[in-house]
């Protein structure tokens, strides 16, 4: 049950982590031409309160940060919590509570040392003791911690002087990005029992807690980093309906507003007094087969299915332009260590051929989709199911609902739409769902080479030689594996005008969450 | 026993054996749906001693009629449990989201009930001219209209437009009473539309039944004034019905605006048990249910008693 908690918080976590550069709307142009230069012109303006209207909230959110899993939760961490480094936009390392990092060659050991005159919203001081009972929090099962998959590498961790000592199981040269993770957020070890007091150490601290309704926080008085924080106070409402949040940003009750709906961003963009602004991020609509079910156990299917997918047609259609073009792999050029492959395209005689190959019976096949399984996934699937058909494959489309989408039919039924959120290296990416024993394998892919060179990768320090590995990881799922991947999507959000210093930050949605740090008020 | 008090107490006592009836269906609705509440509070972090652990804390271990009177005792004596996603007494947070529906609630009703009385009297006044044809068509197509759709259109010339009103109706403690009214405008414009055609339809064809009888012709041939006779001679005889159809309608705004709720960001008691029914957070699905329960058995138990007490021949027996 809980499987499909996380996973539909990742779900959640998809349409935040949209992703593409830019897209050549007008009215998206004349809104970066407004932008970006007073962002880097301007000294930022301290003072006053930040409201932001965010989908992804309900009343059962806590503010543990161990457990948060939909936006408004990720923003909560992101504004009360500093983790102990971040990734920045353009994908490189930023040092936050930690000071510097440094590895052992094996990148087995790695040493984190603590920054001094860090202080919490109690008064006390950030030791490197609170930064251990934090991170042991985590790996603690019965935290039901988002990061407990990342923390479950960890064979052993402590405390020397200034510097936290985490040590691996394994080789990984990308645990610095995986301590970045959004629910890793440094709590003082007196918090651990109740880890849902709120007590962080960021720029902002708790004023009024109303899960799913509001939220409201003031300037942290001793925050460490005199760059960032520049509001009086910061205010999130929890608006999950699309239309009301869209209504709010237009009448100026709100500054920002989270996840708006590809459909009427071009429109929404002709609105005065407010931009959309859309950022490229490592989320993807799919569509996936299970490898070892019939009739997808047989390769030229699989292929020729991917064969008959229009994906231009798709991001077109599905995500207005806001998006870019998937090719079967879950790695697109967000990643540190992209290296592109091919663009397979729609190719109905190709398609036809290799399904004549595979012999497979002519048989409707059953593709299951619900609303929820992606924004517009019902109607990406009548898109398919007429791209198909003119290859000569018959797709049978056979809603769900939404309600037990995420427990009954993926990850169980064999063809079904779903969405990935992505992960921050192609490390983690690939072991979620690719590596043959993990729990959210869905598409049952199980190749002993691919998950040697997995753990191969994972260890390998040398830049080069690790680029060329994930090239070949990423081929491997793209030729043979039972992933199809039409499009990724962008973060899409849109900012009033009075809002400066907005940066393109697609790591994770609203600048990463960064947005009350970052910006000011004009 | 006079008659009226013996009818009373046995509406109050059906209501109660209503109210204890719908207590079983909730309950037994709540375990029958899928999912095991140890399973989905441990999640995939689960193993079979903690689960053993949890199901004998839970006391999901004893026998279902047990568990049904331990909880039954327990909401009796106004203790709901506590919320197994994030830990909140269900009392204390479920009694700030009925506050803010009551108060969404009454605020409509205080709107629509007199309009909706005054308007059906009108119609009667005006019976087949043109004041009749407006007023039903206009409240016709307002009832009509899905309330999302008014809801947006509302936003969209009140709010975004106009700006006249905000299109957040986000309330929240402390908030000073002219900023709540001002907050909750749009809902309550959108509720009264939407209530408001049902109650006049119905007053002016309880009014217009009445209007047959005899004792209204003698009035008529007295000399009084059309408007007149509808007020003083046959809205008192048309009470009954129309109390009715309004207690209906405010259990109505109490229990069915979630969609409302959601398009104007309400805090109400809706969206509320929306997003536990979507965690099976079964305990606060439980509460919820009960409350809606009660309200609307009393709301038709309050129906009742006036429809009772506003009738002459109970309340003076021979």
């Amino acid at each position: 049950m809980k499987d499909d908690l996380a996973k539909l918080i990742d779900r959640i976590d998809a349409a935040r982590l949209n992703r593409r550069g830019f897209v050549g709307g007008a009215a998206a142009v004349g809104a970066l031409a407004t932008f970006g230069a007073p962002a880097f012109a301007a000294d930022p303006v301290k003072g006053g309160i930040l409201k932001m209207g965010l989908g992804g909230g309900e009343s059962t959110n806590s503010l543990d940060p161990a457990v948060a899993a939909s936006q408004v939760p990720f923003h909560i961490c992101r504004i009360l919590g500093e983790p102990l480094v971040d990734v920045a936009a353009d994908g490189t390392l930023e040092m936050r509570i930690a000071e510097a990092v440094e590895s052992s060659p094996d990148a087995v050991v790695w040493r984190f040392t603590i920054r001094k005159g860090v202080k919490f919203h109690n008064g006390a001081e950030l030791t490197p003791a609170d930064v251990l009972a934090t991170l042991e929090r985590h790996s603690n099962k019965d935290s039901s911690s988002g990061a407990f998959g990342i923390m479950e590498g960890i064979a052993s961790m402590r405390v020397d002087g200034d510097v936290v000592e985490v040590t691996l199981a394994d080789g990984n040269a990308d645990l610095p990005y995986l301590m970045s993770d959004y629910h890793l957020q440094m709590q003082p070890a007196s918090s651990v029992a109740t880890p849902d007091d709120g007590i962080g150490c960021g720029a902002y601290k708790v004023v009024v807690n109303e899960p799913g309704v509001r939220h409201t926080f003031e300037k942290h008085a001793d925050f460490w980093d005199t760059t960032r924080g520049h509001y009086d106070g910061v205010e999130l409402t929890v608006i999950n309906d699309t239309t009301a949040r869209m209504a709010a940003i237009q009448s100026g009750q709100v500054h920002i507003a989270n996840r708006v709906d590809p459909k009427i961003a071009k429109l929404l963009a002709r609105a005065p007094g407010l931009s959309v602004q859309n950022v490229s991020g490592r989320g993807h609509y799919i569509f996936i087969m299970h490898c070892d079910t019939a009739p997808f156990d047989n390769a030229d299917l699989r292929n020729a299915l991917k064969l008959a997918i229009n994906r231009e047609e798709m991001l077109d259609k599905i995500l207005d332009g806001y998006g870019s073009l998937g090719n079967d792999t879950p790695i697109n050029s967000s990643y540190p260590l992209f290296t592109a492959l091919d663009q397979r395209s729609y190719d109905p005689t190709a398609a036809a051929e290799l399904y004549k190959k595979s012999g497979h019976d002519g048989t409707p096949i059953i593709l299951r989709v619900a609303e929820g399984a992606f924004p517009g996934a019902v109607d990406a699937a009548a898109l398919f199911q007429q791209s198909a058909a003119a290859a000569g494959i018959p797709l049978e489309i056979k809603r769900e609902p939404n309600d037990g989408y995420w427990s009954e039919v993926w990850n169980k039924q064999p063809f079904c739409a779903s969405y990935w959120g992505g992960r921050p290296v192609q490390d983690q990416m690939f072991s979620t769902a690719y590596m043959s024993t993990a729990d959210w394998n869905d598409t049952r892919f199980k190749r002993p080479d691919f998950d040697a060179l997995l753990l191969q990768a994972r260890a390998e320090l040398d830049t080069a030689k690790r680029t060329e590995m994930y090239a070949t990881l990423s081929k491997m799922v793209h030729d043979d594996g039972g992933l199809i991947c039409p499009m990724f999507n962008d973060f899409v959000e849109a900012v009033g005008e009075k809002v400066q210093g907005w940066e393109k930050n697609g790591v994770q949605e609203v600048m990463n969450g960064l947005a009350p740090h970052k910006t000011w008020l004009a | 026993m006079h008659p009226v008090l013996k009818l009373l107490v046995q509406r109050i006592a059906l209501g109660l054996i209503l109210l204890l009836a719908a207590s079983v269906l909730i309950f037994v609705g709540t375990q029958i749906l899928p999912g095991d509440v140890a399973q989905s509070i441990l999640g995939q972090g689960a193993t079979p001693e903690t689960l053993a652990n949890l199901r004998a804390e839970l006391g999901l271990n004893d026998p279902p009629l047990t568990r049904y009177l331990n909880w039954l005792f327990a909401a009796l004596q106004g203790d709901l449990g506590t919320a197994l996603t994030n830990g909140q007494d269900i009392a204390s947070s479920m009694g700030k989201r009925l506050g803010n529906t009551l108060f969404l609630a009454v605020c409509a009703a205080v709107v629509a009930v007199p309009l909706a009385i005054v308007l059906g009297l009108i119609a009667v006044r005006y019976q087949g001219r043109w004041p009749d044809r407006v007023i039903s068509t206009i409240t016709l197509a307002t009832v009509s209209v899905p309330e999302f759709l008014l809801g947006y259109i509302a936003i969209f010339v009140l709010s975004v437009q106009f700006r006249v009103f905000p299109s957040l109706a986000t309330v929240y403690d402390g908030m000073p009473f002219m900023d709540r009214l001002d907050a909750i405008a749009l809902p309550v414009i959108v509720l009264v539309l939407v209530v408001l055609g049902h109650m006049m339809r119905m007053t002016r064809a309880a009014i217009l039944n009445v209007m047959e009888s005899a004792y209204v012709e003698t009035a008529e041939l007295k000399g009084l004034r059309k408007f007149t006779i509808i007020a003083r001679h046959a809205l008192p005889n048309a009470i009954a019905p129309v109390v009715n159809v309004v207690m209906l309608n405010l259990a109505y705004l109490v229990v069915g605006v979630v969609v409302v709720e959601v398009v104007f960001v309400y805090p109400g008691m809706g969206q509320y048990l929306v997003d536990h029914v979507s965690k099976r957070d079964v305990p606060v699905v439980q509460a919820c249910g009960l409350v809606f329960a009660a309200v609307y058995i009393g709301l038709n138990l309050v129906a009742d008693i006036i429809s009772i007490l506003s009738n002459p021949r109970l309340r003076h027996p021979k």
